[in-house]
């Protein structure tokens, strides 16, 4: 029997979710009016009577105070006003809910075989509408099935047993255009090179590939996994660059020679030494193209992703804190402009807010630091970056694997999600890809991963492993095929735990289902960790072992279904060879306009989407839970000021805090990637310094997303920009420790290609000696003097102020980073010294915004002379002392005391004295131009209005 | 005098259970950590303690609602146990998704009295610091007025009861004039009567939305930059009082 559970709020409560689907409706401009009145429920089958069910309700599935519930079957049709529809997840989509709700009902006693979640619409509004009302906003067709009117089922499916049949791929014999289409159609993604030389291979072997071979060689030599573009050969401007990574950023690391790093670029995080007993790592992530698809889903996983690879570096890292950064095109984008298979803006920003929220809460690991970038340009590709921290004890920061270990998989079992995910996120979007690819979209349970995660810091401590890794994308075939790599493996795939049977051997090695790790186990240890593993409820299985012979051998039930070299597995991909090249755009010289009044420029400033206040995003995470942060995302006399970078204490009881912060700029990469690159170095690094940071203890993460680096131009634009990683890293003394690409960002349709700009994220992990002398931004007390620290120069290429001028001139800024560095040590110096009581960065919109943050997050009013800042002659106008964006800037406030000695401590460095902090009474903020009247002047009141106003959700 | 022993219980998806431990050390409690499917097997284990405590996190997903799976399997088994535990003058603490399992094991606000904890009038999860008014006298927990400051992190905080008068009201909500409020954001949730915080008849049983383990050291406190480190954190005080009450 299968009956279908459905719960309404109690009458007089508030239908939330109705309402808000009809909110979202009118938003995206679906011409209404909508009445939505929606209900969350369950299908349960099994062999139980109405009465139990409706036991089981009433105690445990339904919350009688608030909600009221109704049983029925299936089928049974309901009447009632408006459209009746249902959306449930697709087969094989992970249902938490349901997997929780099975569970204790079974564990209640009641008869239950299987449960799916289902919410339920009855709509009334424009009939013609209504298909896109449920596709746009009720339910995601990637993950989620939507019923109209009755339901058409009688029992939940979920798989049929699988046959077992060794598949052969033929492959020998094959002409060029027959292996482009084998790889195409086989969703392998792999160039005519690449599929040359797997046919060349087996032609050796004398004999056809299996699909679970291709699928292998495929998985492993993506780009996603290998990351050939940045480690292959690039010719640029004459030269040729062999393996670009190696010798750019990379390179500075290993120039810089620093004792505290501990391992950079060869786990799945960077690690470095924190104090006597401890070390940290820290990896970011993308995870762009399936939250392309289904924004929650990715972005959920995404950050779940990057989790394990905390938990996957040295012997285990606990995780600490969390960072993301979205970057969409602007919420408020025409509905009726959007591409086929695009979702709207808003939509995947509110998806992916609340997937990072979703998971990262559930596991208990602060969110403390993001940021929002918003261009068009990411129509169709958003980008969604997560990162997590976490902390080792010394010398638990590598591993090993040896001939004889078990290779123990532990965590989520497997299914058919993911399948593809490591090929796809390689390959370039198209209209079609929601259908083609919906398989590779996961869905995560976070509780899951907290129960792995729990479990293996205790093995870890207990000495129970030798290695591990986290089943990312390309599932055990990465896991196992790099874990392997230096010995060989043998790997029985039915032994895999399943979430439903039929699945292929092929499927079971390839799925990227969630929440998986895979460890090297000593046969000696194999019991005690399953004994440690079942008491803490998680599911660990023995897939296999570890070999000396250099082979990955593949077996279903004995038979062999895969025999790989692990030499051509690993060494055998032709090098991938590009050419790059770079036409700078025309500089177009910047109209310096003189105004009496820039009050108005100020104000659409901070309503742009980069410089808005981000509270309804960072107030949805839990940026507080483990009790660590101790400089909070949002700082100042309200709680609610943007805050540079958080702190965190990795060791309790000591005092000494980790900086975390970013750096993102993609305007400035379309006018000059290597500037661009330099900037955002610049951004991450003050960021940190600003709040306390020791820049001679940061260490950065890069993350380029780029579009089709088979372009020329485009990847002669990751060229520059990776060779200024180089300099500035060198020149700063801060070395990256880790990264990951994302290329291909690009959307394809009826012929029309769009990229998205180079956008390279920048995060820094900075070291606080005393997390006591930390500094927040905001103002803090009346009479207190200000100083801008810094050069300004006539640098308004790419910034907000040109953005919200509708204009494009201008150069990006430069660094300068001999004056940087200066700067960086000083005003670390001045911090120790306890002479400042706030600092703030310059970033976007200048000084003009940067000195509007500190006013209201201070709630103290400001007044301010631009007649002092120092800046070189080209930059001496209103405008561009309030609006250019030159790196290496901070303001600082500090007390009538203490200003000699911060001049004596600035010496010959660029300073200038800007202003007096004022009373709450006089609560506005008054900047006077070079000609020394007030060309800004406006009450905090309408400032932080208008800084609210865009995310106000 | 004896240390009292306080006990952190776990299940899969709670995870404010270190920072809890830990505040319950600093509080000068001996402390131990173990999973609820520990206790299940062995009722009597609870024996050994005289402080209980359910920390927060999302016990089994907020599947079901928040706090009811951990609640339905508490009640099932260790119905009991529970009832000797308080009967011999034990205390039980539930923080944020541990105050949620109280409620949804009928331990508060009281048996025969239904009440759950449902979702934040404003539609989200929220991650705020808030002010509160408690009300000494009523339960070991809380021994003064003075208003404190904690950070709240819950979806699911808004108080809802059948029986309006059941229950003693221990902290509530306060504005910036330190007034009981039912205004957003500084009642976070929308909880009639401001209600934060509970206790039962005897006082033993407390629970409570915002997290006192999150305020146990100055630096913890949003606006230490500002106005200077005060000399403990407020959330302290709660940990310190229990200690005190079982010495």
């Amino acid at each position: 029997m299968l009956w279908h559970l459905q719960i309404d709020p109690a009458p007089g409560r508030v239908d939330r979710s109705g309402r808000q689907a009809a909110a979202d409706a009118a938003e995206l401009g679906l011409t209404g009016p909508w009445t939505v009145a929606a209900s969350r429920g369950f299908l349960v089958e099994g062999d139980l009577t109405l009465d139990d069910l409706d036991r089981a309700a009433r105690t445990v599935l339904a919350d009688p105070l608030v909600e009221t519930y109704a049983i029925r079957s299936s089928r049974e049709q309901v009447d009632g006003a408006g459209t009746l529809v249902h959306v449930l997840p697709k087969p094989g989509v992970t249902d938490p809910e349901a997997e929780s709700a099975l569970t204790l009902l079974r564990d209640l006693g009641f008869a239950v075989s299987g449960v799916r979640t289902i919410r339920s619409y009855r709509i009334e509004g424009p009939a013609a509408t209504l298909p896109r009302l449920i596709s746009r906003i009720l339910a995601n067709d990637a993950v989620e099935q939507a019923v109209v009117g009755a339901l058409p089922f009688d029992r939940i499916g979920q798989g049929h047993p699988y046959t077992f049949r060794r598949v052969e791929t033929l492959i020998r014999g094959l002409d060029d255009s027959a292996l482009m289409v084998l790889s195409k159609q086989g969703q392998l993604y792999l160039s005519l090179d690449e599929m040359r030389t797997i046919q060349a291979h087996f032609e050796e072997q004398g004999r056809e590939p299996t699909d679970a071979e291709l699928e292998t060689i495929a998985q492993t030599w993506s780009e996603h996994c290998s990351h050939k573009t940045l480690r292959g050969r690039v010719e640029f401007e004459g030269e040729v660059i062999d393996n670009l990574l190696k010798n750019t950023i990379f390179k500075a690391t290993t120039d810089l020679n620093l004792d505290w790093l501990v391992s950079v670029f060869s786990d799945n995080a960077g690690v470095v030494r924190f104090d006597d007993d401890f070390d940290v790592c820290f990896k970011v992530e993308t995870h762009n193209h399936p939250s392309a698809i289904d924004p929650y889903g990715g972005a959920n996983t995404g950050l779940g992703g990057v989790i394990r690879d905390a938990l996957g570096t040295g012997l285990g890292s606990k995780p600490i804190c969390n960072t993301d950064v979205f970057c969409v095109a602007p919420p408020d984008y025409p509905t009726d402009q959007l591409p086929t298979g695009v979702l709207h803006p808003r939509r995947v920003l509110k998806g992916v807010v609340a997937g990072v929220r979703d998971y990262g809460n559930r596991m208990g690991i602060p969110t403390v630091n993001g940021a929002l970038v918003v261009d068009p340009g990411y129509l169709a590709n958003p980008l969604v970056f997560c990162g997590t921290v976490g902390v080792i004890p010394r010398g638990m920061s590598s591993k090993s694997v040896h001939p004889g270990d078990r290779i123990v998989a532990l965590g989520g079992r497997t299914g058919r999600d993911g399948i593809h995910g490591a090929t796809f996120s390689s390959a370039e979007l198209t209209g079609e890809s929601e259908s083609l690819s919906g398989g590779a979209v996961q869905i995560g349970n976070a509780i899951t991963e907290k129960m792995v995660l729990d479990v293996i810091i205790q093995a870890r401590d207990q000495g129970l492993f030798r290695g591990i890794t986290d089943c990312g994308a390309g599932g055990f075939s990465s896991a196992v095929g790099e874990m392997g790599a230096e010995t060989g493996a043998v790997v029985d795939l039915e032994n895999a735990p399943l979430k439903y049977e039929g699945l292929s051997y092929t499927e079971i090695w390839i799925s990227e289902a969630q929440e998986r790790m895979v460890l090297a186990v000593p046969p000696e240890k194999w019991p005690a960790l399953k004994a440690l593993c079942d008491s803490e409820l998680v599911e660990a299985t023995d897939l296999g072992e570890f070999v000396d012979t250099g082979r990955l051998i593949l077996r279903y039930h004995g038979a062999i279904v895969g025999d790989l070299s692990m030499h051509f597995l690993h060494e055998g991909r032709p090098k991938v060879v590009r050419k790059a090249s770079f036409t700078p755009p025309v500089e177009r010289p910047v109209d310096l306009v003189a105004k009496d009044d820039f009050t108005p420029d100020l104000l659409a400033i901070l309503g742009l989407w980069d410089v808005a206040s981000k509270e309804w995003i960072v107030r949805q995470y839990d940026h507080e839970v483990q009790a660590r942060t101790v400089i909070k995302p949002l700082v100042g006399a309200m709680d609610d000021g943007p805050g540079d970078a958080s702190v965190v204490l990795p060791v309790r009881g000591s005092m000494r805090g980790l900086a975390i912060s970013c750096g993102i700029n993609p305007r400035y990469g379309r006018l000059d990637p290597y500037a661009m690159a330099s900037c955002v170095i610049d951004e991450a690094i003050r960021n940190c310094v600003a709040v306390g940071a020791d820049p001679a203890r940061i260490a950065i993460l890069d993350n380029f997303c780029w579009g089709n680096c088979e372009r020329p131009e485009t990847l002669g634009a990751l060229v520059l920009a990776a060779q200024a990683c180089h300099d500035l890293a060198l020149a700063y003394g801060t070395p990256f420790i880790s990264g990951k690409d994302s290329l291909n960002n690009e959307y394809t349709h009826e012929g029309a290609s769009l990229s998205i700009p180079p956008t390279l994220l920048i995060s820094a992990i900075g070291q606080v000696p005393d997390v006591r002398k930390c500094v927040t931004m905001d103002l803090k007390e009346p009479g207190n003097i200000v100083f801008l620290a810094g050069m300004t120069r006539l640098e308004l290429g790419g910034s907000h102020w040109m953005i919200s001028q509708g204009r494009d001139e201008g150069r990006a800024p430069q660094v300068d980073p001999t004056l940087g560095k200066a700067l960086f040590f000083t005003i670390h110096e001045a911090i120790n010294r306890g002479l400042l009581r706030s600092c703030h960065d310059l970033s976007e919109g200048g000084l003009a915004v940067a000195i509007a943050e500190m006013a209201m997050a201070g709630c103290l009013g400001l007044d301010a002379s631009l007649r002092d800042v120092p800046c070189d002659d080209e930059s001496a106008h209103d405008v561009a002392l309030l609006f250019s964006e030159s790196p290496s800037r901070f303001l600082l406030e500090v007390k009538p005391e203490h200003v000699r000695e911060l001049i004596d401590l600035f010496g010959e460095l660029p300073i200038g004295r800007i202003g007096e902090v004022m009373g709450a009474d006089a609560a506005r903020l008054v900047v006077r131009g070079l000609g020394g009247d007030p060309t800004i002047d406006a009450p905090l009141s309408d400032l932080k209005s208008a800084w609210q106003a865009p995310l106000r959700w | 005098m004896a240390t009292p022993r306080a006990l952190v219980l776990r299940a899969p998806g709670t995870n404010c259970n270190e920072e809890t431990a830990a505040a319950w050390e600093l509080a000068g409690a001996s402390v131990e950590t173990r999973r609820l499917g520990e206790i299940l097997e062995r009722p009597e284990a609870l024996d050994a303690y005289q402080i209980l405590t359910f920390p927060g996190g999302f016990s089994y997903g907020d599947d079901l609602g928040a706090g009811r799976i951990f609640a339905t399997r508490l009640g099932t088994v260790l119905s009991d146990a529970l009832r000797r535990f308080h009967d011999r003058g034990g205390l039980l603490l539930g923080i944020c998704n541990g105050f949620q399992i109280l409620v949804k094991a009928g331990l508060l606000p009281g048996l025969a009295s239904a009440a759950s904890l449902t979702h934040n009038a404003s539609g989200r999860f929220e991650s705020r610091w808030v002010r509160l008014l408690p009300t000494p006298g009523l339960t070991p927990f809380l021994t003064d007025s003075d208003p404190i400051e904690l950070p709240v992190a819950h979806g699911e905080g808004n108080y809802v009861a059948a029986d309006a008068s059941s229950g003693r009201v221990v902290l509530r909500y306060a504005d910036a004039s330190d007034r009981p409020t039912e205004t957003y954001p500084a009642n976070p949730n929308g909880s009639k009567d401001a209600i934060a915080g509970l206790c039962d008849a005897t006082g033993r049983i407390f629970g409570l939305m915002p997290h006192p383990e999150r305020h146990v050291d100055p630096l913890h406190h949003p606006r230490w930059t500002r106005n200077g480190p005060k000399a403990e954190g407020d959330g302290l005080r709660i940990f310190k009082n229990a200690v005190a009450a079982i010495r």
